[in-house]
C-alpha cells in the first residue's frame, strides 16, 4: 500500500498489574490505521477499548507486542514526545482536561509545551477555536461552559498541536444529547475539512456508523472489524458482545420483514427516512 | 449557594492602575511596603498616605470595597494602639489614674505604627483588586524566577496556583452537588453544636476529597498526553510586555518615595 499507516499494532497484549492478582486488558490485539481513515472502536465496558486507546499515545506501554505511530515505537523512550504531538487525546470527563482558567490560554497550552513560538501559539490558537466553532467564548472561563463545549474545547486543544490522529476516548460518554451531537458534528466538520484520521471510541452505535470502519472488541480481542454495513448486519454477533444495533438500523429489520420494500444496510435515521421516501 | 463565591477579590476594570504590568504593580507593592517600614515621621506618612489615596482614586474601585480589606486586621489595628498607648513609657506624662499611665510617645507610637498598617493592607488590596489571579500568577513566576538556582520551583507553584484557580468553581460546584445528595438522604449540616456540624461535614468532605484526586489523576494524565514536562522549553502564548505607563508609573513612585523618605 502506497498510503502510510498512522497507528500498527502487531500481537498487543496489556496486563494490569495489581495487589489482588492481575487483570489481562488485552490479549493479541493487531490493528493498523492509515492516514484520512476513520475508524470507530465499540465494545462494552471492560472489553479493553480504552486500554487500547491509552497504548495510541504511550499512556500505557504494552506488556507484550508493538505499537507503532508513523513508525515510531512507543516503547522507545526518546520518541515519547513525537509520538504524543503526533496522536492527539481527548479523554471522557470533560472538566479534567481543562487545565487554564481562560479559553485560548488552555488552547495554547499543547503548544506552550512544544515550544512554538509565541506568533505562531496565537496563530494555531485561533485557527483551533475556529474549527471547533468556539472563537466567540476565547475570553471565557471555563465551568461556565457546557459540557458540549468543553469537549469542544478539549479538541481544538488537541488540534492547536497539530497531531496526525485524533483519538476521542468515550469523548461524548458524560455528555448529555445536545452536547454529543454538537462533538459529532464538530468532529465530522473536522473531516470533510481537514480530512482528519480519527478513532472514535464509543458505546453509542449510533455514533459508531458514522465511520468508515468499525472495529468491535470483546474481552481484550478484536472480535469483528469491517464497515459499519457489515458489522451491524450481525445482529445476533453484536448481541453476545453487549452492544446493540442501531435503532434506525433495527426498526429498517423490522420494516422489512413486516413486508415494506426497503433496501439492505440502512444504519442512520437519515438513510431511514431517505429510503421511506423513495418507496412511497 | 456555593457557586455565586468570588474568586480572590479582583475588580475587574479598564483604569491606568488596571492596565500596569502586573509585574510593576507587583514590585511597586514590595517596594511601598519597604518605604513604610523606613520612614519614620508623620510628615513622611501623610505623603504616602497621600500616593495610596491618589492611587485608589485613579483605580476606579469603590472605596468601599478597598475599605473592606482592613476590615480582618482590625483586632490587630486596635491591640497595637492600645498596647503602644498603656504600656509605653516615653514623653510627657498626659494620664495618671490608679494604675493607669498614659505617655504621649506612646500615644504617638501606637497611632503611628496602626497607620503603618493600614497603609500597608490598602496598598496590597489595591493590588489584588486592579490584578486578575491569572496576571498575578505570571508576575509571581517572574519574580520567583531569580530564585530557580536556589531550588525555588517558580514555574511548578505557578503551574500549581493557576490549577488551583482553575478548579476552585468546578470543585464548589461538586460540594454542592454531594451536599444536595447527602441532604436527600436525611444528612443535617445545619444543627447542633460546633463539634456535631463539625463530623455532619465529613459525609461532605470524603466524597469530596476522592473525587478530587481522581480529578488530579486525569489531568495529570491529560497534561502528560499534550506534552506537557514542566518548565523546561516551554514558550508562552501571552508574553507580559511593558508600556510606556509602567514607566510613567515607576517614575512616579520613585520621586514620590524619595519626597517621603527626605521629609
Amino acid at each position: 500500500m502506497g498510503v502510510p499507516s498512522i497507528i500498527e499494532i502487531k500481537g498487543l497484549h496489556h496486563v494490569y498489574r495489581g495487589h489482588d492478582g492481575d487483570t489481562y486488558a488485552l490479549g493479541g490485539v493487531d490493528i493498523h490505521i492509515d492516514e484520512g481513515e476513520f475508524v470507530a472502536i465499540i465494545g462494552r465496558n471492560g472489553s479493553g477499548k480504552s486500554t487500547l486507546a491509552k497504548h495510541l499515545n504511550a499512556i500505557l506501554l504494552p506488556t507484550e507486542g508493538h505499537v507503532l505511530v508513523m513508525g515510531m515505537d512507543t516503547q522507545d523512550a526518546r520518541l515519547l514526545w513525537s509520538i504524543r504531538q503526533t496522536v492527539g487525546m481527548v479523554f471522557q470527563n470533560p472538566d479534567n482536561q481543562i487545565v487554564a482558567t481562560v479559553i485560548d490560554e488552555d488552547v495554547a497550552f499543547g503548544p506552550e509545551n512544544l515550544g512554538v513560538p509565541t506568533p505562531e501559539i496565537a496563530k494555531r490558537v485561533d485557527a483551533a477555536l475556529k474549527q471547533v466553532n468556539m472563537l466567540p467564548y476565547r475570553n471565557h472561563a471555563p465551568h461556565l461552559l457546557s459540557g458540549g463545549q468543553k469537549q469542544r474545547v478539549a479538541i481544538a486543544g488537541v488540534l492547536a498541536m497539530h497531531p496526525k490522529l485524533l483519538v476521542l476516548d468515550e469523548a461524548t460518554a458524560m455528555l448529555d444529547p445536545v452536547g454529543r451531537a454538537e462533538v459529532i458534528d464538530t468532529i465530522l466538520a473536522l473531516r470533510s475539512a481537514a480530512k482528519m484520521t480519527t478513532v472514535l471510541i464509543t458505546h453509542h452505535m449510533d455514533e459508531a456508523v458514522l465511520a468508515h470502519r468499525v472495529i468491535a472488541m470483546d474481552e481484550g480481542r478484536v472480535v469483528t472489524t469491517g464497515t459499519p454495513a457489515e458489522v451491524f448486519s450481525q445482529p445476533e454477533l453484536l448481541e453476545s458482545l453487549g452492544l446493540d444495533v442501531p435503532l434506525a438500523a433495527k426498526l429498517a429489520k423490522e420494516l422489512q420483514r413486516s413486508g415494506l420494500p426497503l433496501p439492505d444496510g440502512i444504519l442512520t435515521a437519515a438513510q431511514l427516512v431517505n429510503a421511506l421516501c423513495q418507496s412511497n | 449557594m456555593l457557586a455565586n463565591v468570588t474568586l480572590g477579590q479582583y475588580f475587574p476594570g479598564a483604569s491606568v492602575v488596571h492596565r500596569l504590568d502586573p509585574r510593576t504593580k507587583l514590585g511597586m507593592s514590595f517596594a511601598y511596603i519597604m518605604v513604610l517600614f523606613i520612614a519614620t515621621s508623620w510628615l513622611s506618612y501623610s505623603v504616602l498616605g497621600l500616593a495610596s489615596l491618589l492611587v485608589i482614586w485613579l483605580s476606579q474601585v469603590p472605596v468601599k470595597m478597598v475599605l473592606r480589606g482592613l476590615r480582618p486586621i482590625l483586632m490587630i489595628l486596635s491591640l497595637t494602639v492600645v498596647l503602644h498607648v498603656f504600656t509605653s513609657r516615653e514623653g510627657v506624662e498626659l494620664v495618671s489614674f490608679w494604675f493607669v499611665r498614659i505617655y504621649s510617645g506612646g500615644v504617638t507610637q501606637g497611632f503611628l505604627l496602626a497607620f503603618r498598617l493600614v497603609l500597608l493592607v490598602l496598598s496590597t488590596s489595591v493590588l489584588t483588586l486592579t490584578t486578575s489571579p491569572i496576571a498575578l500568577t505570571d508576575a509571581i513566576e517572574v519574580a520567583l524566577r531569580p530564585l530557580r538556582r536556589f531550588g525555588v520551583p517558580a514555574h511548578e507553584l505557578a503551574m500549581m496556583m493557576t490549577i488551583a484557580l482553575r478548579f476552585i468553581p468546578t470543585l464548589l460546584e461538586e460540594a454542592e452537588k454531594i451536599m444536595k445528595a447527602q441532604l436527600a438522604r436525611g444528612a443535617d449540616f445545619e444543627s447542633g453544636g460546633l463539634l456535631k456540624r463539625a463530623k455532619s461535614l465529613l459525609p461532605l468532605l470524603i466524597p469530596l476529597f476522592i473525587s478530587a484526586f481522581r480529578r488530579a489523576d486525569e489531568l495529570a494524565m491529560a497534561m502528560e498526553a499534550r506534552c506537557y514536562r514542566g518548565g523546561e522549553g516551554r514558550t508562552k502564548y501571552k508574553v507580559l510586555k511593558y508600556s510606556g505607563l509602567d514607566a510613567y508609573a515607576v517614575a512616579s513612585f520613585v520621586v514620590i518615595s524619595a519626597v517621603a523618605l527626605a521629609l
